[in-house]
């Protein structure tokens, strides 16, 4: 019985020639994330902890991004908490307001997640890593601690399902749309537990930031890794963004799935979810009804990406934005923010009547920058679409891509750019 | 380990972490002031009624959504002793283990009780008695491991007892 992709990896890392699915294993960690929300309650319990210091000061990345630049007073305290925490321990990779980006969109630009990689991150979305071909996962902040003091983190080996990705997206379908498309399908706890490996012809027709995005969503259909086979344009990007030494690992011909999926990617649609979770979806072609929207967010560690700037800036460019509506676009790094600028895109998003802020998660889980109302609704290019997630528990999200959510602010509803004038 | 024994708060599918512990009060990380904003934005009068030792019982997928380990913290410290759930989500698992709030998947339980239902959970044997009804379900018990982790109140005190 072969193992599966993300069963290799585990497998080295834990010093084992083989492991199977529903193993308890320790595993050697390559990388220990944590945030500004995070980071705190970690660092108490390490804290606590009869140990000197982290295990690695280059194995640990330490990223306020979800409340900075600091929104209020507590908030302040726990970056403070973090810094004063990496300047202790020396951390190497702590980013301060002025370097730092979304920690998502951030690690891979700066080079710390390559392929064949273990990485723990007490943030949901650490497994947008899987993208680049390493085994990454969410934990919590005393998984954190326990990481950043050892260097090892205990697992169950996951099973897995197989998505076989054929064919290529059509103009205005990105890898928001194929995500959503899975997700809809198979339901927010249709991966629980599970890794979601994604491998076929169509991978090829995805860039790096649809991949991204992807393996970001994961944990939206309960998964515990999402991860994609390292081909020419992952060792591309890998060369141009990293120093590290990488290894690629590739699912056993008879590796054990339990389901497999083929999904046609010039088959979708742009892609929307309803309130009020990411499962509740629809075409762009099954919205029968007007639904008027409030607000726009493009960013966040799942579509705050250079693609998704281009995209976005396209659809906006000559165009401005519908009367009240707020469209807050989001960078989700420096480097991403400048590049931005460098191309002009900046330009048109003034132009067009919309806002442009310095890299933070604020909007997408409520924290600032773009707080709802009652009764207001947002199409949001983020991830989680819960009652409350960005405000008033009588607001509404509605998820969908950067195209759809770039149309949507030119319109004032619902809409997809191939429906603009 | 201790059995768990209160009164039942109910609640169905894929309760998320923003409902459990809203991002709004992330900017604090102290166990009792997160309790008092417990289960707010899903059931608001849930932080008046709690009283020491009550459980939750819900369907699938408890805890979905962000890795904040403030949730599980709110839950023990709104007084909670137990959560019981068809499944839940893993990360969610995970923290609760880890902070030391005993969970338990069951999703015979999960069908066989009712909010308001008096219950005790045997964490031993996996018992759970609905003492209202008079019934009985058989939930996993957890690996030795896992209690030990429990009964040290978390992995940080487990570790350091090692």
């Amino acid at each position: 019985m072969g193992m599966t992709m993300t069963q290799k990896i585990l497998a080295k890392h834990a010093g084992l020639d083989r492991v199977e699915a529903g193993q308890l294993i320790e595993a050697d960690l390559d990388l220990v994330l944590g945030n500004d929300i995070t980071s705190p309650v970690a660092i108490k319990e390490m804290e606590k902890m009869k140990v000197e210091g982290v295990f690695d000061k280059d194995k640990i990345a330490l990223v306020p991004d979800h409340f900075v630049p600091n929104k209020d007073i507590k908030s302040a305290e726990h970056c403070k908490c973090v810094r004063e925490f990496a300047y202790r321990n020396q951390i190497t990779n702590y980013f301060e307001v002025g370097e730092m980006g979304i920690e998502h969109a951030l690690l891979p630009e700066k080079g710390l997640t390559v392929a064949g990689d273990v990485i723990i991150g007490a943030d949901s979305h650490t497994c947008t890593y899987g993208a680049l071909g390493a085994f990454s996962t969410g934990v919590g902040s005393t998984d954190m601690a326990a990481g950043m003091a050892t260097g090892k983190a205990w697992f169950k080996v996951p099973a897995a399902i197989k998505f076989n990705l054929t064919g290529k997206p059509a103009k205005w379908v990105s890898g928001k749309d194929v995500i959503l498309h899975i997700i809809g399908m198979i339901g927010v706890d249709g991966a629980l537990y599970k890794s979601m490996e994604f491998v076929g012809d169509g991978v090829a027709n995805l860039t790096m930031d649809d991949r991204f995005t992807i393996a970001n969503m994961a944990i939206e259909a309960g998964g515990k890794n999402g991860i994609f086979p390292v081909d020419d344009l992952a060792i591309a990007y890998m060369k141009e963004h990293s120093q590290k030494e990488y290894t690629i690992y590739e699912a056993d011909e008879d590796a054990v799935y339990d389901e497999e999926y083929t999904i046609d990617l010039s088959s979708l649609r742009p892609t929307v979810a309803f309130p009020h979770l990411p499962e509740n979806t629809k075409t762009i072609d099954e919205i029968g009804e007007d639904i008027k929207i409030d607000q726009v967010v493009i960013g966040s560690c799942t579509n705050g990406r250079m693609d998704d700037m281009r995209i976005a800036a396209e659809v906006l460019k000559g165009r401005h934005v519908a009367p009240g509506m707020r469209c807050i676009i989001i960078p989700a790094t420096q480097a991403i923010y400048l590049k931005a600028m460098e191309e002009g895109l900046l330009k048109i998003f003034i132009e067009a009547g919309a806002v442009v802020s310095t890299p933070t998660c604020g909007p997408c889980l409520g924290g600032y920058m773009g707080i709802l109302a009652e009764k207001e609704r947002c199409v949001s290019t983020t991830n989680r679409n819960f009652v409350g997630r960005m405000g008033h528990v009588k607001s509404e999200i509605y998820l969908a891509s950067p195209a759809v959510a770039a149309a949507s602010a030119v319109t004032g509803k619902i809409s997809c750019p191939c429906q603009l004038k | 380990m201790k059995a768990a024994k209160g009164t039942v708060f109910k609640y169905g599918d894929n309760v998320d972490t923003d409902v459990i512990i809203p991002a709004r009060y992330l900017n604090s990380s102290d166990p009792a002031e997160l309790a008092t904003h417990c289960m707010e934005d899903i059931d608001k009068d849930f932080i008046h009624k709690v009283k020491k030792g009550d459980i939750i019982v819900a369907d699938k997928n408890f805890g979905c959504g962000s890795s904040r380990e403030h949730a599980p913290i709110a839950i023990k410290a709104a007084g909670v002793s137990c959560v019981i759930a068809q499944t839940f989500a893993r990360i969610f698992y995970r923290n609760a283990i880890n902070i030391g709030l005993p969970i338990i998947e069951c999703p015979e339980a999960s069908q066989g009780i009712e909010g308001g239902d008096e219950v005790e959970v045997d964490f031993d044997s996996g018992i759970i008695k609905n003492l209202t009804k008079g019934t009985q379900f058989k939930g996993q018990a957890f690996p030795e491991f896992m209690q030990k982790i429990i009964a040290a109140e978390g992995l940080v005190n487990y570790i350091n007892q090692k």
